[in-house]
């Protein structure tokens, strides 16, 4: 027994001291935050994903790489889903990576067992990177602090924190459509305040010196998010149509409006919905991360109409993710 | 015990005493002599110059006892207490069972007999903390607890919360409230501000904290001639309307905790959930108006707010982690640190704040140094740098953002109930 509690002290020492422990300072290949990821290396997987993404026309079979054999590769989704999902498992895969993807409905979480056991279980088997989403901010972060340095963490979306590799697809598309994004007027619509997608790409677009304008009822824009993010801030949607090169719609969760930040959805379409009439008056691409509620913050023929960047998205996200995986394991 | 304190600062604010190289002779717990140059056959003590105050007290820390006691335990806490400075603390009723009931007071204060740190205790003001119905405050009151308090929670009910000032007045009680809008907090893990917008944390917004400062003020008004106090003040609204409040001669008073008075919300993304403090850290602005509240007095007391966590509760994602850290054992280096050597407040305002309020609010005895007195007192070497270490910490728990930190001001010891702890230097 006393040895036993000598070792708890000493773990508990060690994982209490502050020391190195900083989130300005992330371990060099992780991908946790667009924050805190340089423009060198962010142009670098913007133009490797230009090498994946011509792999993936076509209707000829694809020839996996070898890139990533012996690795194994380990998603952990706390939150459900399901695009995200499937394009890591396919970039990984396609790299040639051995791959196991954990859901909450699948692993021991609902029996009690901590996000920290999980991921000490797994690196125990060898795992050389975790794939992590979950529904709290920080929990990349928490987790690659605590893992050795040989394991990777590359984030999936934590919380309304960041969503790096989403940010990186976006730009990469934003890039095929619209050339440098210098100069370029980017709007983020919608609910900004529960949006990692909205700050990952605040980040990501000024690095690229874009201009970004977060469009949002005042009940869901985050206190002080203009200063912040070094953005502009409107309540106006339609201030931003004329001038926008660019809109990138975010989906509305119905549960917040029994919270109180809108009265219905129809007067939120009202104010913040792509219609065919707004469409009329815009020259801008079109975006959304998905999954798209039809009807409410766009129209299905604007969502797959000739100004959608929404499909190209979709197929980007995989080039993108293989992109970083060669990056973190090169 | 016969013990002579040699070469000493003593400050007693309470009888305007500020003098060094002096000597204070103890003997059989009482303060004999007080002069220079003191010759006695008792056990001599050099203190190079340290400073004696009147015993620390702190009015607000979680034992744990009954019912966590994997946390601490009414022991481990007055063992970290003793070695932190303290004379005398205060213990809060979100225990389980809550002091909610006599025979647990009488469980504690059996607990607690015989240490050299006296325990004073805190009964719920609602039955069980549920904020519904009348806890039985006399029988508590009966039973010795100075202070009543749901600590943990604020009362939600502004009408429960009349009925409680208005029975608690009958007993002259201490009425403690945690002040937390909570329909405004719910998830909500660090301040709600820049920080919390960059890092997408849910966040506890200031104005939840002054909502129920400004209702129980204007409660405590109406219904007058009771003891209001405000736990663990965080924002400067809070600040300001305490402030106002006294000036209109009401008895309304509050305290500050060392993490509050140090650390901003920036600390979250340095020291992620042991900066997870219930109510939150928050901005540069408010700390500089907790300064200016201890300085002018709006702010009575400090109080640490001890609030141990086992290990798995704090190695977890910020919004699942527990809320608070120890405090016990670096409240009086913060102190000297943050408020002493900085210039923010005097020897003797800062030994007012922790020693000679915190008794006054809890209706506790003065601990004068005098001659005839009973010797109670805290002994610190407000020069002594050093580093806060891990193998110091006597709580049983060790969740606290201040390990590794170096500090100007170390605690040589206590003298009370007739006993004597000292330090290894």
């Amino acid at each position: 027994m006393a040895s036993t509690n000598t070792a708890s002290k000493l773990t508990q020492r060690e994982a209490f001291s502050p020391n190195g422990k900083s989130v300005s300072s992330p371990k060099r290949w992780d991908l946790i935050t667009i924050e805190h990821l340089s423009t060198d290396i962010i142009l670098h997987l913007l133009e490797r994903s230009d090498y994946y993404v011509e792999f993936l026309q076509g209707a000829g079979p694809f020839q996996k790489w070898k890139l990533l054999e012996g690795r194994t590769i380990a998603n952990l989704f706390f939150e459900p889903s399901t695009r995200t999902r499937t394009s890591f498992e396919l970039a990984e895969r396609r790299l040639g990576a051995d791959v196991t993807t954990l859901t909450p409905a699948v692993s021991s979480l609902t029996k009690g067992e901590s996000v920290l056991d999980t991921v000490h279980v797994l690196e125990s088997m060898k795992v050389d990177a975790f794939v992590v989403r979950h529904a709290v901010a920080g929990v990349p972060q928490f987790l690659s602090e605590r893992l050795p340095s040989h394991v990777h963490v590359i984030n999936a979306g934590d919380g309304v924190h960041e969503h790096p590799t989403q940010a990186l697809l976006d730009a990469a598309e934003l890039r095929s459509a619209l050339g440098n994004l210098s100069g370029k007027q980017i709007a983020i619509v919608g609910d900004i305040l529960h949006s990692r997608v909205a700050r990952s790409n605040a980040w990501l677009l000024k690095k690229l010196g874009a201009t970004v304008t977060f469009v949002a009822p005042e009940t869901l824009l985050p206190r002080g998010a203009a200063s912040v993010f070094g953005v502009e801030a409107t309540n106006r949607l339609d201030d931003v149509l004329g001038m926008a090169d660019a809109i990138m719609m975010l989906r509305i969760q119905l549960e917040r409006q029994a919270r109180g930040f809108f009265p219905n959805l129809e007067e939120y379409r009202e104010q913040y919905g792509m219609t065919p009439e707004r469409m009329a008056r815009s020259n801008a691409y079109i975006m959304h991360p998905g999954p798209i509620n039809h009807g409410t913050e766009l129209e299905m023929e604007s969502a797959y109409g000739a100004r959608s960047l929404v499909l190209q998205q979709v197929k980007r996200g995989v080039a993108v993710r293989m992109a970083v995986m060669e990056w973190i394991f090169n | 015990m016969h013990l002579l304190l040699r070469n000493i600062h003593i400050v007693d604010p309470s009888i305007s005493l500020d003098e060094t190289g002096i000597d204070l002779e103890i003997k059989g717990g009482i303060i004999a002599r007080i002069g220079r140059g003191l010759e006695s056959d008792a056990l001599v003590r050099d203190l190079g110059g340290a400073v004696v105050a009147p015993g620390f007290f702190d009015m607000h820390v979680h034992l744990r006892e009954p019912g966590q006691e994997n946390k601490e335990t009414i022991a481990s806490g007055l063992e970290a207490a003793m070695a932190g400075g303290f004379t005398g603390v205060c213990c809060m009723p979100n225990t389980a069972p809550p002091i909610s009931d006599p025979y647990v007071v009488s469980y504690i204060k059996e607990k607690a007999a015989g240490h050299l740190v006296e325990l004073a205790i805190c009964g719920t003001m609602t039955k069980a903390r549920q904020g519904e119905e009348l806890a039985p405050i006399a029988s508590l009151a009966n039973a010795g607890v100075r202070m009543i308090s749901d600590d943990g929670s604020a009362v939600k009910s502004a009408e429960v919360m009349r009925r409680v000032f208005e029975y608690a007045k009958m007993f002259d009680l201490l009425v403690t409230q945690h002040c937390e809008e909570h329909s405004m907090t719910a998830g909500a893990a660090i301040n709600e501000g820049r920080v919390s917008t960059k890092l997408g944390i849910p966040g506890w917004p200031s104005v939840a904290e002054e909502i129920i400062i400004a209702r129980d003020i204007l409660l405590a008004e109406y219904v007058g001639g009771v003891r209001y106090h405000a736990a663990h003040v965080s924002t400067k609204g809070g600040v300001r309307m305490v402030r106002e409040a006294k000036a209109r001669g009401l008895a309304v008073s509050c305290e500050v905790t060392p993490h509050h008075f140090t650390l901003t919300d920036e600390a979250v993304e340095t020291h992620g959930t042991m900066a997870k403090m219930c109510p939150p850290l928050r901005t540069q602005e408010d700390v500089d108006a907790i300064m200016e509240g201890l300085r002018d007095g709006t702010i009575d007391a400090i109080a640490t707010d001890h609030a141990p966590h086992a290990l798995h509760e704090k190695e977890t994602d910020i919004v699942s982690a527990a809320f608070g850290i120890i405090g016990l054992e670096t409240a009086i280096p913060l102190g000297l640190s943050f408020l002493v050597k900085k210039g923010r407040l005097s020897l003797s305002q800062y030994i007012e704040r922790s020693s000679l309020a915190p008794r006054r609010l809890l209706g506790l005895p003065s601990v004068a140094i005098k001659q005839g007195e009973r010797a109670n007192l805290t002994i610190f070497d407000p020069e002594k740098k050093w580093r806060f270490e891990s193998k110091d910490i006597r709580s049983k728990s060790h969740n606290t953002p201040f390990i590794g930190t170096e500090f100007t001001g170390k605690v040589v010891g206590v003298v009370a109930k007739g006993n004597a702890y000292f330090n290894e230097s």
